[in-house]
């Protein structure tokens, strides 16, 4: 029989104003096994925690019960006094007789009556507890970072700043992401470039990063402080250790009509290229679906006029085995395909152009060197509608997302404002729902663009756009604080589209076990408190593959991110949680129906052998937890139907003694 | 008969929800008979909510309405506007003496590029 004691917390007014806590703790010392009870003003105050260590030491108590706040708020300060006081932490119970009874209730009585009913089944479960001991695993003492945009770039140096070893692997040829195809940056309107090349060049300086680009995650294996990694470096048929990125070969290689994605098709690049000139590595590659020697054999002019004979036609995929003990994930996005707005004509116009393929537009390295020119005919264009929300705040109807993409206000604004500023000949309209510029420095930046640069800001939605014979778009639109109905001739249409995670997210997240919202962006720990942790223990989120962010707060989410992994490779072990499951191998049918809905991937399936009770051997197929892995969520104890799965710390019997406790008549 | 009961009756015919209006206006933006209309597509939404029935019902906007259904198309909430327009329209020619269209107005309606098909539907739209 354990020797319990219970101890009620007023929580000063919280839970003393709606239940009787002197009626509790007497009614409570009748339990069975309860050998001491009392009541008072804070429990969790010092002078609280004192009379528990006193009571476990005076008493000799082997079990606790706590009627206070939920146990999110205070188990762990108990559950330390009770340790401090010689007692097995895991032999403390609360009864949350606050969330869940007093702040709910009004009726004294029926609130007092309650928080009995939960001290008497904390009770009950204290009974079966029994002590736990948590485990040590060691830690990794390196990081992976996924993605190399912004996001990735930040966290690796941060990481590698405190010491650490830290992996970028981004699967482009050059890391940078979606900010190396940015012109200006809101709201200083500093070049992007400017402020990120450095940031690039930093990362391929910094002896603890290496930097696996044109590479993939292709598996991972493990659990917090030990992941196993295996990631896939894509053949660029180029020797990266001999390249010196002069670019000869990107001069004269033949095939010379292959579309730029890093211009997003507005213009053409060779079929041997790097991306850019700032391109981190700055090596060339070989996009293998183009070349003629790589498909028929018969060219080989870039091995010819390379001249530190870098080109390896030869080269093949390689699988590098690495271990880590965080992971980062930083993919990032991408903006939404359009091609169902046929009401935006964005299909059958090339006037009509994307916000993105826009900064390629009035970028200085861009397709055109900077000068705005209509895409259709290269000429100077007067009059420019901005329409805002494209793909953006839809209900599902297949087209959009739900969610507000958060940056589009301010670049269009900043896009605006720079077509103004350079060509003073032109008209410029946006079409908005909502102006949303929460943000240090971003209102008073919108406003300059309508005060200061004179950009027609109209409430309202465009309709359609038809593009006419002459090059013309026909932009019909609802100005909704004049009401009326408006009909603009212009000469590009600018769409602010949607943004949605990038599309290897999904893959990955199933890969990390880590979880995912309807959006497929990933999910913290916590929305509040937790933000750059996902609820998988090792795997933290940066930028915008958690949610829309603009750069400042890609970058705050970045550098929070590695403060976090950081925390982790500190350790040199990991306290594991004790509460997790384990099989009783006698009882288990190897069914598999623990291991598929395991969340965490902590069970795996083995053969073992066994002495039957007739003293033959048998092979039987056996479920085993990884305690390092297992969370404790206790779905694996729900779905096995032989119950041989069960949870330290919340078995089914003490949930079931709970129960009874709850059920059982006065 | 009561606003209210109006009200309740052309939410429940069309099986709009105009609370899910975001007041974008494209609706507006993209309708065609706009300048016909003294009440545009994206004030029948909020008039509705609002409860303005009386405007709305003594308006001739509700047989501008081509039933074109561009707004219920492109509307990014799924609002369906043209539904919320029709089912102000039923309300008043369900109301005794008020079918926009007799039968024997239509002879002198007639001409020879008038499809027969839009005779039917008019009737059918304008009349019990």
């Amino acid at each position: 029989m354990q020797r319990i004691g219970v101890f009620v917390c007023w929580c000063g007014s919280n839970i003393a104003a709606t239940v009787d806590v002197a009626a509790v703790s007497d009614t409570l010392k009748n339990e069975p096994g309860v050998v001491f009870s009392t009541n008072y003003q804070y429990m969790c105050s010092e002078s609280g925690q004192n009379i528990l260590k006193d009571a476990i030491r005076d008493y000799q108590l082997t079990g606790v019960v706590i009627c206070s706040c939920s146990p999110r708020m205070h188990e762990a300060t108990f559950r330390k006094a009770a340790a401090a006081a010689g007692l097995n932490p895991y032999m403390v119970e609360i009864a949350n007789i606050r969330e869940q009874c007093s702040w709910i209730h009004k009726d004294k009585a029926a609130g007092t009556e309650k928080a009995i009913i939960l001290g008497r089944a904390a009770i009950a479960k204290v009974h079966l507890n029994a002590p736990l001991t948590a485990g040590e695993s060691p830690v990794t003492k390196r990081a992976l970072v996924i993605g190399g945009g912004i996001a990735g770039i930040q966290t690796a140096l941060d990481i590698a700043e405190a010491g650490f070893e830290v992996d970028i692997v981004e699967k482009q040829p050059t890391i940078g992401g979606k900010m190396t195809q940015l012109d200006k940056t809101f709201p200083t309107l500093d070049c992007a470039a400017c402020i990120l090349t450095p940031k690039m060049v930093d990362c391929a300086q910094n002896e603890n990063i290496s930097i696996y680009a044109y590479s993939e995650v292709e598996e991972v294996k493990g659990f917090v402080g030990n992941f196993h990694v295996k990631i896939r470096k894509k053949a660029r048929y180029v020797d990266t250790t001999k390249c010196t990125g002069c670019g000869l070969c990107t001069e004269k290689c033949p095939v010379k009509k292959v579309s730029n994605e890093f211009n997003l098709g507005l213009d053409n690049r060779r079929a041997v290229y790097i991306p850019f000139a700032q391109a981190v590595p700055k090596v060339a590659t070989i996009d293998a679906d183009h070349c003629n020697m790589l498909k028929s054999g018969k060219c080989g002019l870039c091995a010819k006029v390379c001249t530190a004979g870098a080109i390896d036609y030869k080269q093949k995929d390689e699988i590098i085995d690495r271990e880590y003990g965080a992971i980062v994930v930083a993919t990032g996005y991408q903006p939404i395909a359009l091609d169902k707005y046929d009401e935006f004509a964005y299909s059958q116009s090339k006037d009509v152009v994307t916000s993105l393929e826009f900064e390629r537009l009035t970028n200085a390295a861009g397709p055109t060197g900077g000068t705005l020119l209509r895409p259709s005919d290269g000429t100077h264009p007067h009059t420019l509608v901005f329409v805002q929300c494209v793909g953006s705040r839809c209900e599902d109807d297949g087209r959009g997302k739900s969610y507000c993409s958060k940056i589009c206000c301010m670049y269009t604004a900043k896009h605006a404002m720079l077509v103004r500023e350079k060509y003073p000949d032109t008209e410029v309209y946006v079409f908005y729902i909502d102006v949303r510029t929460p943000g240090k420095n971003f209102d008073e930046f919108y406003r300059r663009a309508v005060e200061e640069y004179g950009v027609h800001y109209i409430k309202g939605m465009v309709g359609k756009v038809a593009p006419r014979a002459d090059g013309k778009l026909m932009v019909q639109a609802c100005d909704l604080l004049a009401n009326e109905q408006l009909h603009i001739e212009a000469d590009m249409v600018i769409l602010a589209a949607a943004i949605e995670p990038d599309p290897s997210a999904r893959h990955l997240a199933t890969m990390l076990t880590a979880s995912m919202d309807t959006n497929d962006f990933f999910t913290e720990a916590h929305p509040k408190l937790r933000p750059v942790e996902s609820p998988t223990a090792g795997i933290f989120l940066s930028g915008v593959c958690q949610g829309p962010k603009d750069i400042p707060e890609t970058v705050s989410q970045a550098s929070a991110a590695a403060a976090k992994a950081i925390g982790l490779l500190a350790k040199n072990k990991l306290t594991c949680n004790p509460c997790v499951a384990h099989s009783d191998e006698w009882m288990c049918n190897g069914c598999s129906a623990c291991e598929k809905v395991c969340p965490y991937g902590a069970i795996t399936y083995m053969d073992k052998e066994f002495r039957m009770p007739d003293r033959t051997t048998a092979i039987r197929r056996v479920a085993s937890v990884n305690p390092a892995v297992c969370q404790g969520c206790g779905a694996c104890t729900v779905a096995c139907p032989s119950g041989a799965m069960d949870l330290d710390g919340f078995s089914n019997s003490q949930i079931m003694a709970e129960v009874d406790a709850i059920c059982k008549m006065k | 008969m009561s606003k209210e009961f109006d009200r309740e009756q052309i939410l429940r015919t069309s099986g709009v929800n105009p609370r899910k209006c975001m007041r974008c206006g494209k609706c507006s933006a993209t309708c065609p008979s706009y300048d016909e209309m003294e009440y545009h597509p994206h004030q029948f939404v909020y008039m509705v909510e609002k409860g303005q029935l009386d405007e709305l019902m003594a308006s001739k906007s509700i047989y501008k309405c081509l039933s074109c259904f561009a707004c219920v198309e492109r509307c990014p909430r799924g609002v369906e506007p043209a539904r919320l327009v029709e089912a102000v329209r039923l309300q008043v020619v369900r109301q005794q003496g008020n079918n926009h269209l007799k039968a024997n107005d239509i002879p002198a309606l007639l001409d020879d590029d008038l499809p027969q098909q839009a005779i039917v539907t008019a009737l059918r739209k304008y009349s019990k």
